[in-house]
């Protein structure tokens, strides 16, 4: 299991991508929980992997490319399919929103094109949320689709945002941290650009405080893509 | 992506209702109010129940059946507007605390299907909640049972007035404001941005898709803050007309 340490708010030379000053950025600093993953421990997906945060933890299983019902087949590239199932009972609502924002971001990710008629499954099962439960499916997803070895464009990583009642800003808040708040805002930043590939919000914030989250959501990404990186990296390094 | 004005009707059987059309987009919205135990968690407070339908009828796109993902995502969307602008006082809708409280059950149906339906949506609740009437209720402290009365009936006080807007993206270079169906099946992304009369915004949905720069974004957001000003003022003209009729 690769595991990160706990990074303090570092201001390492950046690449221009925050929007705010340095020192505005210093106060709300990205503070990421404990994350960790591990992959590959299924056997029967094609590709798998958990995701921890902090005590946020997903298990997400890929299937594909597969075959594909004819009532769903595009005609030109593989139809991604997302399934989320939550700890108890059945799919609600709630969960079908949260598997659009998955699948949307996945299909933009994945080159598609080049499975037409096929399928892409991905499922994720809850296995404890303790807040930042869209991020944490997300970055599973990610490290699922990465271990099934399904070509992607480009690699996509999620963090979540609380803004306080205080107006202060927490990355990553846990159960607690964002009953308490004002504002949950959720974004995916994709690794080539680092551009906001997709937002989830909810109450009710300004336009500076928006501007403000995407810009720390950059600067955490990093820290997450350096680690899919070192994770892929010590992976592959046993295999000769 | 033409804007006509939201004509009014009246489902007799709702306790609110309205009917917007954007473009060739028909979305029609029932509120019927009923009487219920408030939730155990939230005593003192009412709730609102949003369910967006799409049926066949709007789109060949559309099967018969239960509800598909993009109406249940839209059911999820317009619940988190709901509370995320604080529409209305939801302790206005308690009655007497935990033990009688309304329940607004929001029914939103699509008659016609040409794109934008989120900001269709929004716009037709916002419409339905302003020309819903709720009967006054009193508890009768002998029998303890509620007394509806249904002669006396007031309307509900909004708080704030959200309005969406939707955007059509197409691989960061061009975006398309209010996309037509067609628009948005060869759009690479969907933006809708909801905001309120003080400029705050409720909402910023992006659900996947391909990414969007910074300066695109705030755009889009500027775009959105416009928009708010010109269709508030559309709903008020046409709610004000109606009660001048009355």
């Amino acid at each position: 299991m690769v595991r990160s340490k706990n990074n303090d708010a570092y201001m390492s030379a950046t690449r221009g991508l925050c929007m705010r000053s340095m020192m505005e950025l210093d106060q709300s600093c990205s503070n990421l929980r404990e994350y960790g993953s591990e992959q590959s421990l299924l056997s029967k997906p094609d590709g798998s992997s958990t995701f921890v945060q902090g005590d946020t933890s997903i298990l997400a299983g890929v299937y594909g490319p597969a075959e594909v019902k004819v009532s769903k087949e595009i005609y030109d590239r593989a139809t991604v399919e997302v399934l989320i199932q939550p700890k108890m009972g059945l799919p609600g609502v709630r969960e079908r929103a949260r598997e659009q924002c998955v699948r949307e971001t996945c299909e933009a990710a994945l080159l598609l094109t080049l499975h037409p008629r096929s399928s892409v499954t991905v499922i994720l099962q809850l296995i404890h949320d303790d807040g930042s439960l869209l991020s944490c499916c997300l970055n599973a997803a990610c490290m699922a689709l990465m271990d099934a070895g399904l070509p992607m464009s480009h690699l996509f990583c999620s963090v979540t945002c609380a803004i306080s009642k205080e107006g202060q800003i927490i990355t990553d808040p846990t159960a607690l941290q964002e009953k308490e708040s004002r504002a949950l805002l959720t974004f995916a930043i994709d690794s080539v650009e680092c551009n906001v590939l997709m937002s989830s919000t909810t109450g009710s914030f300004s336009v500076q405080e928006l501007q403000q989250c995407i810009a720390i959501s950059q600067k955490a990404s990093e820290q997450i893509f350096q680690f899919y990186r070192d994770s892929v990296k010590r992976r592959y390094s046993k295999i000769k | 992506s033409l804007f006509t004005f939201p004509a009014e009707c009246s489902i007799s059987t709702a306790d609110g209702s309205a009917l917007v059309k954007i473009g060739n987009t028909t979305v029609i919205c029932g509120i019927k109010a009923e009487l219920t135990m408030p939730p155990s968690d939230a005593p003192n407070k009412g709730y609102m129940v949003p369910n967006v339908d799409l049926p066949p009828l709007c789109s060949s796109k559309f099967r018969p059946g239960p509800p598909g993902e993009q109406a249940q995502a839209a059911s999820q969307f317009i619940a988190d507007v709901i509370e995320s602008s604080d529409l209305i006082n939801m302790e206005e809708l308690c009655i007497d605390k935990s033990k009688l409280c309304w329940v607004l059950y929001c029914d939103i149906m699509c008659l016609d299907y040409d794109g934008n339906l989120l900001d269709a949506c929004i716009i037709v609740l916002l419409a339905a909640l302003k020309n819903a009437q709720l009967p006054e209720v009193t508890i009768n402290k002998e029998t303890d049972l509620a007394e509806v009365d249904i002669q006396k009936k007031k309307p509900l006080k909004i708080n704030r007035l959200p309005v969406g807007s939707s955007f059509a993206v197409f691989d960061d270079s061009i975006i398309i404001v209010d996309p037509t169906a067609e628009e948005e099946s060869l759009s690479t992304a969907l933006l809708t941005v909801v905001t309120d009369e003080e400029d705050r915004l409720c909402a910023v949905h992006k659900p996947g898709g391909t990414s969007l720069s910074g300066e695109k974004l705030q755009h889009c957001i500027n775009r959105a803050i416009t928009r708010n000003k010109e269709i508030s003022k559309l709903v008020g003209k046409v709610i004000e007309s109606k009660t001048t009729a009355k």
